[in-house]
């Protein structure tokens, strides 16, 4: 594979690993245990790297991921005293477990192939010169890493996926038929440090809560099955990782920013177009709601007064915005719309229900 | 080094005085603002302006080609204020929530800035050097100058907190009621917000984006544990700020190699720590001495009564009963702790023979027991079937 081709495929593992438990992040509300995760595995990966010297073994990766856990236990902890309340929490722990990270570096590791800027960026670009062969496949050791880890959730996700969509959307009953939901809350937060500890290689430790949330929460605007949302999860993350990547050769930048803003790019766009909950289309139903009432008014006036000694004054297109308080442009709108529906009929300046439209009328008033 | 050697050199040394001075003013004002991001339950609102400030640092600089503080504090206030508005469009307008929209922000804004920064790095342009100060702050390059900046804008964002006390007040505690009353909680809401943006933007310099949003609750925090007045609570949650601020940075200028920013997080977070477990009447380790000594009381009342009922049905209250026998009641270490403190409060008494009996002042002090108990939930039997008080 040429390098460009590895740095791609780790960085599609990247985002496509961080879009799964992503996604459970985003739906039960706690989408900021990642930001928290992601900075207190910091003091693990560094003590992790000063016993084994490597950043990537599963010691490491596994003694990182413990400390991901610890955070969230710390957390848990300090909200069970209820003396703070739950973002409180977590902004109070995850600085502690971070700053101890960024100390332990700048005193006994500066240098040493660890430093505070690459904390915050990873070396996406640097990845294909670290290799490792297994199974006589010569790769950079990333996509091992990465590869294993999006296994990891794909196989814990889909094992586990009726317990945590259960303890996701009903969590009293899931507790009540005993599926343990601390366990799975606690499964799913070491998935997401596991996850963590993998991406901070690559995208530092910020950008990996960019990957976890962004995608997650695009897809939520898209879909209302569980299955679906995981799917176009990964999908947009993949999609992040590849605009990117592009975007940071043609202007030769920092490819974990870079996929990062794109995650951000690709929610915009979803929330702005997306068919049912995006802004556009929102704005239109509300739009086409108003319409669609501003009419059926029309025709219960209309109707009211149908047959009546006023009729040929209340039913005059004059008298609607003063009557239905309607601007004239408003009323004269309405008139059309309704008129090209085949509800009314203008007459000069009167207006005069069709059959359809009197029919209309009735139905709207037995509602 | 010893104190005094510190001291006169916060006094001489023209750096440590700077930045001593420089985090004192950061903590005294992060530490009034934290109180109302704490309180309105906004903690982490100040984790992702400081985050969000990032690329308006930079294309700051990219747009004007200037490095002043009041430039890019300008640049970072516009980009955190748009955080904040995004978060309020998204989870107005959509079912995302307030923590994915929060983190998102958070996350893709400041992946936006590391991508200009990094960008920036690969132009060449000698006068961008320095920028990258502002992920994790390097104290040490604050010179008076900076801390005359900072001094000002923090008198301004405190003088704005002392005029619009009372709306502020309002806000955090109860904004439907302030809705109602006519106050524009709106645009209170936006200008409490703004003084949050800029004290992160205070504080960028010298701790660092990512350590900032840690001054931002943890003083709050501290001070919340200590008093339920809101006044108070800022004057403490200040004094938190500025202890930890100049106490950490005065630690890490005296220590070889111990970077500013996470040493005041350290500083502040102890504060926390301690105040969690010893402020007084919030203080876990009270509440938990508490706990015991209410438990300690409850079983004592519990051995008597049942002493009492036992040697009443086995016809005189002053009956004695051997250890073994008092076991049914109490769990073994349970039972002695009670038994021995009875003792002491003189309601029973030891013989000879190694038996338990109450004293008449235990007895006593049952009855009292049993008298004030609602008689539905306390049936007491007594020896001939009837309840006591119908015998007459």
């Amino acid at each position: 594979m040429n390098p460009r081709l590895e740095i791609v495929t780790i960085a599609a593992f990247v985002a496509a690993a961080c879009a799964l438990p992503g996604t459970f992040l985003v739906l039960r509300r706690v989408a900021l245990m990642s930001d928290a995760i992601s900075h207190s595995i910091l003091p693990g990966i560094v003590i992790g790297f000063f016993l084994v010297g490597d950043r990537s073994h599963p010691l490491v990766i596994a003694g990182a991921a413990l400390s991901g856990v610890l955070a969230v236990t710390l957390t848990e902890g300090l909200l069970k005293t209820r003396r703070v309340d739950k973002d409180a929490a977590i902004g109070l722990v995850f600085p502690v477990l971070f700053s101890i990270g960024v100390i332990l570096i700048t005193r006994y590791a500066s240098g040493v192939h660890l430093d505070v800027d690459a904390v915050l960026l990873g070396e996406l670009a640097f990845a294909p010169f670290n290799r490792a062969t297994y199974f006589g496949l010569d790769l950079p050791v990333g996509i091992w890493v990465m590869g294993a880890i999006l296994l990891l959730n794909v196989i814990a996700i889909l094992l586990f996926y009726k317990e945590l969509k259960l303890a996701t959307f009903d969590p009293g009953l899931a507790a009540a038929l005993g599926f343990a939901p601390t366990l799975i809350h606690y499964g799913l937060m070491t998935l997401v440090s596991v996850t963590a500890v993998g991406a901070f290689d690559h995208v530092g430790s910020i950008l990996v809560v960019a990957l976890m949330i962004a995608p997650p929460a695009a897809a939520y605007l898209l879909t209302n099955s569980l299955s679906r949302m995981l799917v176009i999860s990964v999908v947009l993350g993949v999609l992040a990782a590849f605009g990117g990547y592009l975007v940071a050769s043609w202007i030769d930048t920092s490819i974990a920013g870079a996929m990062a803003t794109m995650s951000g790019v690709i929610f915009m766009i979803t929330l702005l177009f997306a068919p049912e909950q995006g802004l556009i289309a929102r704005k239109r139903l509300s739009r086409k709601r108003r319409e669609r009432f501003a009419v059926e008014m029309l025709l219960v006036h209309l109707s009211r007064h149908e047959n009546t000694a006023t009729e040929a004054a209340e039913n005059a297109m004059p008298h609607l915005t003063g009557e239905l308080n309607w601007s004239p442009e408003f009323a004269g709108a309405t008139v059309e719309r309704a008129g090209q529906q085949g509800l009314i009929e203008k007459h000069g300046d009167q207006l005069r229900l069709t059959p359809k439209g009197r029919a209309t009328a009735e139905r709207v008033l037995m509602r | 080094m010893d104190v005094f050697q510190t001291l006169s050199l916060i006094v001489t040394d023209y750096t440590l005085r700077n930045v001593a001075l420089g985090a004192g003013i950061l903590g005294i004002v992060s530490g009034a603002l934290s109180t109302f991001a704490v309180l309105r339950k906004q903690s982490l609102l100040g984790d992702a302006m400081s985050h969000a400030a990032l690329p308006g640092v930079v294309l700051a600089f990219i747009i004007t080609g200037q490095k002043t503080p009041l430039v890019l504090m300008l640049g970072a206030l516009i980009a955190g204020w748009l955080g904040v508005v995004l978060v309020s469009v998204i989870t107005s307008q959509t079912r995302v929530k307030y923590d994915s929209a929060l983190g998102l922000v958070l996350a893709v804004f400041f992946g936006f800035g590391m991508m200009l920064l990094t960008w920036l790095q690969g132009q060449n342009i000698a006068s961008q050097s320095g920028l990258d100060q502002y992920l994790f702050g390097r104290a040490a390059a604050i010179v008076e100058h900076d801390v005359q900046t900072m001094a000002l804008l923090g008198v301004a964002v405190l003088a704005l907190v002392a005029v619009f006390w009372k709306e502020f007040k309002l806000l955090s505690f109860n904004p439907d009621y302030a809705a109602t009353l006519g106050f524009p909680v709106r645009a209170f809401d936006i200008a409490l917000t703004t003084l949050i943006v800029a004290a992160v933007v205070l504080g960028l310099q010298m701790v660092g984006v990512v350590l900032m949003s840690a001054m931002l609750v943890a003083p709050a925090a501290a001070a919340r544990q200590w008093t339920d007045r809101l006044g108070v609570m800022i004057v403490l949650s200040s004094l938190f700020g500025a202890v930890a601020g100049a106490g950490g940075a005065i630690i890490s200028s005296t220590t070889t190699r111990l970077p500013t920013g996470p040493t005041i997080v350290l500083c502040i977070s102890a504060i926390v720590l301690i105040s969690l477990l010893f402020a007084p009447n919030r203080g876990i380790v009270w509440a938990w001495l508490r706990q015991q000594r209410n438990r300690a009381e409850l079983q004592k009342a519990m051995l008597l009564e049942k002493v009492y009922q036992v040697s009443y049905l086995e016809g005189s209250p002053l009956q004695t009963h051997p250890l073994e026998e008092l076991r049914t009641f109490m769990r073994g270490s349970q039972l002695e702790r009670a038994l021995e403190a009875l003792k002491q409060d003189g309601y029973m008494h030891l013989d000879e023979d190694g038996r338990w009996g109450l004293t008449p002042s235990g007895v006593a002090q049952a009855e009292a027991i049993l008298r004030e108990r609602p008689r539905a939930l306390a049936p007491r039997p007594s020896p001939d079937g009837l309840r006591q008080g119908e015998v007459g």
